[in-house]
Order: C-alpha cells, then sequence, then structure tokens
C-alpha cells in the first residue's frame, strides 16, 4: 500500500506545483512573456498574507482575501509601468529586467523580514487529515489540488466565455489587430498580469500553511512552475496541472527511496520527459 | 598618357583609436604581468577577483550578447569545474594547475549532454532550462561523499603547497607559499582574462563570428544563406563551458573551500556577472571590461550594506536594461564612435591611380 499512498500524497503536492505554474502559464500565453521574478512574487504574497494575519488578527484564509486585490494592483502596475516597456522581439529585455526583479524581491524581503524560516499558522488545520478508504489524506493538500482545480476551471472559464478573454485570446493572436478593434493592449496585459498575480496570491497561501518559508526559496518555485508548464505543453492549463503532478509523484518517489533525492527526481522527471516529448505531453500552442 | 584608376578597395575593422588603444593595452599588460613585484597581497587578491569575474562576463557576454543563448545557469560550469578540480587533486593526486586544464575540459565534455537538453527549449525557456540542469548538477555531485557531500570539503594544505610552480614563483619573489600561492593565481586570472579577450575577439572578426552576428540579428535570414546557426550556438556554448569551467577551477585553487551551495551560487556567479555585462554594455567586448570596475566600485563602497547592495544592484541592472540597453559603453561609444575591439567590417582605401602600366592592355 505504500506505494498508492506515495502516488496520492505526489499528485496532490501536483496541485501545489500546478497552482505555482498557473500564473506563469497565463502571463507566456498572453504576452509570451517569462517572468523570471514569478517564484519571487509567490514569496512575496506569502510574506503579504503573514504580515496581514498576524497585524490584523486574521485568518489567513480570510488574510489571502484581502491580499489579491491588493497582489492584483502590484501586478497591474508591475506590468504597465515595467514589464510592457520590455516587450518586444528582443527576448533580453524581458529577461533581464525580472531577472533583475528577482533579485530586488528576494534582497528586499531580506532586509524587511530577515532570512529567518516563516510558517502562516492556519490553526490546527495543517495536521487535519481525513481517512479514505486505508490511506490518510492531509485537509491542506487535499484543498491545495482542489484549489488548483477550481483556479483551472476558473481561468478556462475567463478565456473562453466572457468577453475580457475574447480580448486576451485576440491581444496574443494579434496585438496590433486587437488594437484596431478598440483593445488597448497595455491595459489588457497589465490586467492579464493582475490576474497572474491574484492566482500567485492563491499558491502563496498554500506555500505558506503547507511548509517553512524565507525570502530565498522563490528561484525553486519558478523552476517547479516552469517544469510543470514544459511538461504539461506550453499553452494548455490542464497540462500544466498534469506536468505538476508529474514532478509531484517524481519527488515523492525519490524521497521515498532516499530523502536527499526527492528535488533531484523532479528535475529528472523534467529532463525525461524534455527527452521523450520535446513539445510536451499535451502541446496546443505553436512556440 | 592616360591615368586609368581601378578599385583599391580594403575591407578593414581597425579604427586609428583601437590602433592606439592595442600600444596602451599591451603597455598595460606587461604593467600588470609586473604588479606583483610593487603591488601588495590584499591589491593582488582584488586584482584576481576583479579579473576571474571579467572571465565569466566574458564568457557570459559571449553566449548572451552575441550567440543569443541567455544563460542563467552558468554556475553549473563554475562548480563542475571546480568540483573536477577537487577530484583531480584529491581523488587523483594531480598537481592543481594540471587539475584546473582538466576541469576545463571536463566542463566542456559536461556541455555536450546539457547542451542536448538545452537546445530544445528556446529563448527565455532556455535561460529556465539552463537553471534546471545546475541544479541537477549540485544535487547530484552534493552526494559526492567522497568530496564532502551537502557540507563540502577542502583542498589539502600539501597538495597546494608542494606544488612546482609554487616553489618557483616562491624563490624568484622570496616569498613564502601562502604568498606566493597569491602570485601565481594572480598571474593565471591574468593569462586566462588576457586568452578569453584575445580569443572571443578573434572570433568575432573571423567569418564565424559575422555568422554569429548574422544569427542573432536574424536567424532565418542568416541561415537562407548558409549559415549553420545551430552548429554556430552550439560551439560557442561548449567554448563559454570550457572558459567558465577553468575559471572556475582556477577561482576554487584560490579559495581552496569547496561546497555545493557555494560553487553553485546564482548569485555569486551569474546574478553578479549579468549585471556586470549589463551595466557595462552588453554585446561588446568592452563593456564586460567597463562593468567590472564599476561593480567593484560599487562592491567596495556598499559592501557594509548586505542585503542593500543586491538591490542597488538589480535596480541599476533594470534601470540600464530599460533606458540604455546598450549600458555605460554603449552611452559612451554612442557619443564618441569610439571602439576599442572594433568587429565592425569597413571599407577603406578607395581609387587609387596607377600612373606607368596602365590600361586594361597595359
Amino acid at each position: 500500500m505504500a506505494w498508492l499512498d506515495t502516488i496520492i500524497q505526489g499528485i496532490l503536492l501536483g496541485g501545489l506545483y500546478a497552482l505555482f505554474a498557473a500564473g506563469l502559464s497565463l502571463v507566456f500565453g498572453i504576452m509570451r512573456l517569462v517572468n523570471l521574478a514569478h517564484g519571487d512574487l509567490i514569496v512575496l504574497a506569502a510574506f503579504l498574507i503573514l504580515v496581514l494575519a498576524s497585524v490584523l488578527g486574521l485568518n489567513p484564509f480570510i488574510a489571502a482575501l484581502v491580499a489579491m486585490p491588493l497582489m492584483f494592483a502590484i501586478g497591474w502596475a508591475l506590468q504597465f509601468f515595467l514589464l510592457n516597456r520590455t516587450l518586444g522581439t528582443d527576448i533580453l529585455p524581458p529577461l533581464l529586467v525580472t531577472f533583475g526583479l528577482s533579485i530586488v524581491i528576494q534582497n528586499g524581503l531580506l532586509e524587511g523580514f530577515t532570512a529567518d524560516s516563516r510558517r502562516i499558522s492556519v490553526g490546527g488545520l495543517e495536521s487535519a487529515s481525513l481517512a479514505i478508504g486505508p490511506i490518510n489524506v492531509g485537509v491542506m493538500p487535499l484543498l491545495t489540488l482542489a484549489s488548483a482545480i477550481a483556479v483551472i476551471v476558473g481561468l478556462n472559464q475567463l478565456f473562453y466565455r466572457t468577453s475580457l478573454g475574447r480580448a486576451f485570446r485576440a491581444t496574443s493572436d494579434d496585438p496590433v489587430t486587437a488594437g484596431l478593434m478598440g483593445i488597448r493592449p497595455k491595459r489588457i496585459f497589465a490586467t492579464a498580469t493582475g490576474i497572474a498575480m491574484v492566482v500567485v496570491t492563491i499558491a502563496a497561501l498554500y506555500l505558506g500553511t503547507r511548509a517553512n518559508f524565507d525570502p530565498t526559496i522563490g528561484p525553486a518555485r519558478l523552476i517547479y512552475a516552469f517544469e510543470a508548464v514544459i511538461i504539461g505543453g506550453l499553452g494548455s492549463l490542464w497540462g500544466t496541472l498534469a506536468g505538476g503532478i508529474v514532478i509531484g509523484i517524481a519527488q515523492t518517489f525519490g524521497a521515498a527511496i532516499n530523502p536527499e533525492w526527492q528535488i533531484l527526481a523532479g528535475h529528472l522527471a523534467f529532463l525525461l520527459v524534455l527527452l521523450v516529448r520535446p513539445r510536451g505531453l499535451f502541446p496546443r500552442a505553436v512556440d | 598618357m592616360t591615368y586609368v584608376t581601378i578599385p583599391h578597395w580594403k575591407v578593414e575593422t581597425r579604427t586609428k583609436a583601437s590602433a592606439t588603444f592595442a600600444i596602451v593595452a599591451a603597455l598595460l599588460i606587461l604593467l600588470a604581468f609586473a604588479a606583483p613585484l610593487f603591488a601588495s597581497r590584499s591589491v593582488l587578491q582584488d586584482l584576481f577577483f576583479i579579473l576571474t569575474m571579467l572571465v565569466l562576463a566574458q564568457n557570459w557576454n559571449l553566449l548572451a550578447g552575441y550567440a543569443g543563448l541567455v544563460s542563467v545557469g552558468q554556475q553549473a560550469f563554475i562548480g563542475f569545474g571546480a568540483y573536477a578540480m577537487f577530484a583531480l587533486v584529491i581523488l587523483a593526486g594531480l598537481d592543481p594547475l594540471i587539475a584546473i586544464l582538466l576541469a576545463g575540459i571536463a566542463s566542456a565534455l559536461l556541455a555536450i549532454p546539457t547542451a542536448f537538453f538545452l537546445f530544445r527549449l528556446q529563448g527565455a525557456y532556455f535561460a529556465i532550462g539552463s537553471w534546471v540542469i545546475a541544479e541537477v548538477v549540485r544535487l547530484a555531485l552534493a552526494q559526492w561523499k567522497a568530496l564532502g557531500g551537502g557540507t563540502g570539503t577542502s583542498l589539502p594544505r600539501e597538495a597546494t603547497r608542494d606544488m612546482p610552480a609554487l616553489k618557483l614563483v616562491g624563490g624568484l619573489f622570496g616569498v613564502k607559499s601562502s604568498e606566493a600561492g597569491d602570485i601565481l593565481t594572480y598571474w593565471l586570472a591574468l593569462l586566462l582574462a588576457i586568452a578569453t579577450i584575445g580569443l572571443v575577439y578573434r572570433l568575432l572578426r573571423s567569418k564565424q563570428g559575422l555568422g554569429l552576428a548574422a544569427v542573432r540579428d536574424n536567424q532565418e535570414a542568416a541561415r537562407s544563406v548558409g549559415v549553420d546557426a545551430r552548429r554556430m550556438k552550439t560551439l560557442v556554448y561548449l567554448a563559454a563551458a570550457f572558459g567558465t569551467g577553468l575559471a572556475g577551477a582556477l577561482i576554487y585553487v584560490q579559495k581552496a573551500r569547496i561546497s555545493p551551495d557555494a560553487a553553485f551560487s546564482v548569485v555569486d556567479w551569474t546574478a553578479y556577472v549579468i549585471f556586470i555585462v549589463v551595466i557595462g554594455g552588453i554585446g561588446t567586448i568592452e563593456g564586460p571590461i567597463v562593468g567590472v570596475i564599476v561593480f567593484y566600485i560599487l562592491q567596495t563602497l556598499l559592501a557594509d550594506y548586505g542585503s542593500w547592495y543586491l538591490l542597488i544592484l538589480g535596480l541599476i541592472g533594470i534601470v540600464i536594461m530599460l533606458f540604455a540597453p546598450r549600458g555605460l559603453w554603449g552611452l559612451f561609444a554612442e557619443r564618441t564612435g569610439i571602439q576599442l575591439f572594433p568587429v565592425r567590417r569597413r571599407l577603406t582605401g578607395g581609387p587609387v591611380p596607377l600612373a606607368k602600366k596602365g590600361g586594361p592592355h597595359g
């Protein structure tokens, strides 16, 4: 039964990685921008939730709800005032500006919160578990996976059922023509990054409640998110969930063999997929 | 008698400024080699740091600025080169100097399988992919118990002290082995920096360099005239891995203590290097030279402020990338038109009168 337990824990962990990846996937899908500061923005959101929860005495879930509009505003402004200037055919400016941003956020957080490990407490919910048949499943991991699925369903609805989603798709296909139809691409991009930051806030809630975090762990989250996106195939949010689950299962199996191999096993699974299916498991976009 | 003129054009890259600079550079190099005669140990150590960072910056600039391969995972080759050197010295008992060279080759060999994976990813994905590779190499080497596993290990004192080259330098200057070590590593760093700049300059002036620039500016157009873009990029990637691995091994001969977290540090080996190149000016040979000087000055001024230092460096990098994407050197060159390492081909000469045996039938 041990292996079944390992697989289920892996799937649940995959939900967290899918949450990390959904925001990255959204921004890339709409404006072909890879944000190297994505992981650091998740950590920033986790600190924001921590501060809101401790200063205002809020329940972390409520704190996350309060953090969402704040993070939306941060994302909107970041895109509108900074990242929009870097978009173009040259890949250097967006990469180097977001890399610089990553270093700035990390060191800003280090200055503000020191390098101590933190954790957002959810009052006993961390240790609660449900018995499903012979296997015990943690409530928080289960909530994480459920949130990941909800986020992906929500984003897909937004994309294909709303006028904002139509504007996203039109701008993604051809910003100039979309502009002729009365869409302002710069504002559309800013809104997209804002929405990505709302997803980042949800990811941050689970990052901060499930394990310790400190200002330096952002880049590793970026890497997991990136691996999930590539494994799933560019442009497919359900693929991203599958990619997250592949990494999650590989990590829990690696850890089951030797705790030191957890992270390495996830990376090796990614390289293996890259070797046999360079365009990912469920490719859709042609990039 | 008629004067017949035939065109006498010449393709040149040399300019007046670059010819003058070549003489100045030669004098500077002589002075730099003589530095151990008059400079103190701490000055030599600072120069060692500047020179090795310059080597890393030139290698990264070659990748990102010329081949369009934006890597944030070059620490893979620093760490691998350093670990290869440690393994060759500790486990195989080789002389550290030979180990440095072999470590460079080992890094280039590592680059063959990593290129195979990475070249499946384009643009920004190449960047993060290179980071994944660096993480894999770090995690794998942290499992190597003979070299200290996750906590790392030190070079045995006798391995460095008994180097024949060190005794030679020690005898030459009449100094103890630790001081002779600083002189030797400084000279090696100087040699490596000169060789790197020389080879990069030579590459850029060659036919291959022209192909590389064409690929960077428009891959499809370059391919249509017969430039093998993939081959060029792979060669640059392998060469940069060799140079970075050499520098990594040399840095860790001087440090004499290694751990996976330090040898594969993104901040030390990639963030600093990227900021050096961006601040100085990406896509020029002069850029990293200017950048490393600015970087050293900033570090000296701001070293006491801890994470504020990196924060400021990051902000400067962002501002430069947005408002002066060609860096400080780019601003200077734009105003003055001066190029110290010109690679642009210009037509010079022109019609030359032929006086005596002129004429097509003459």
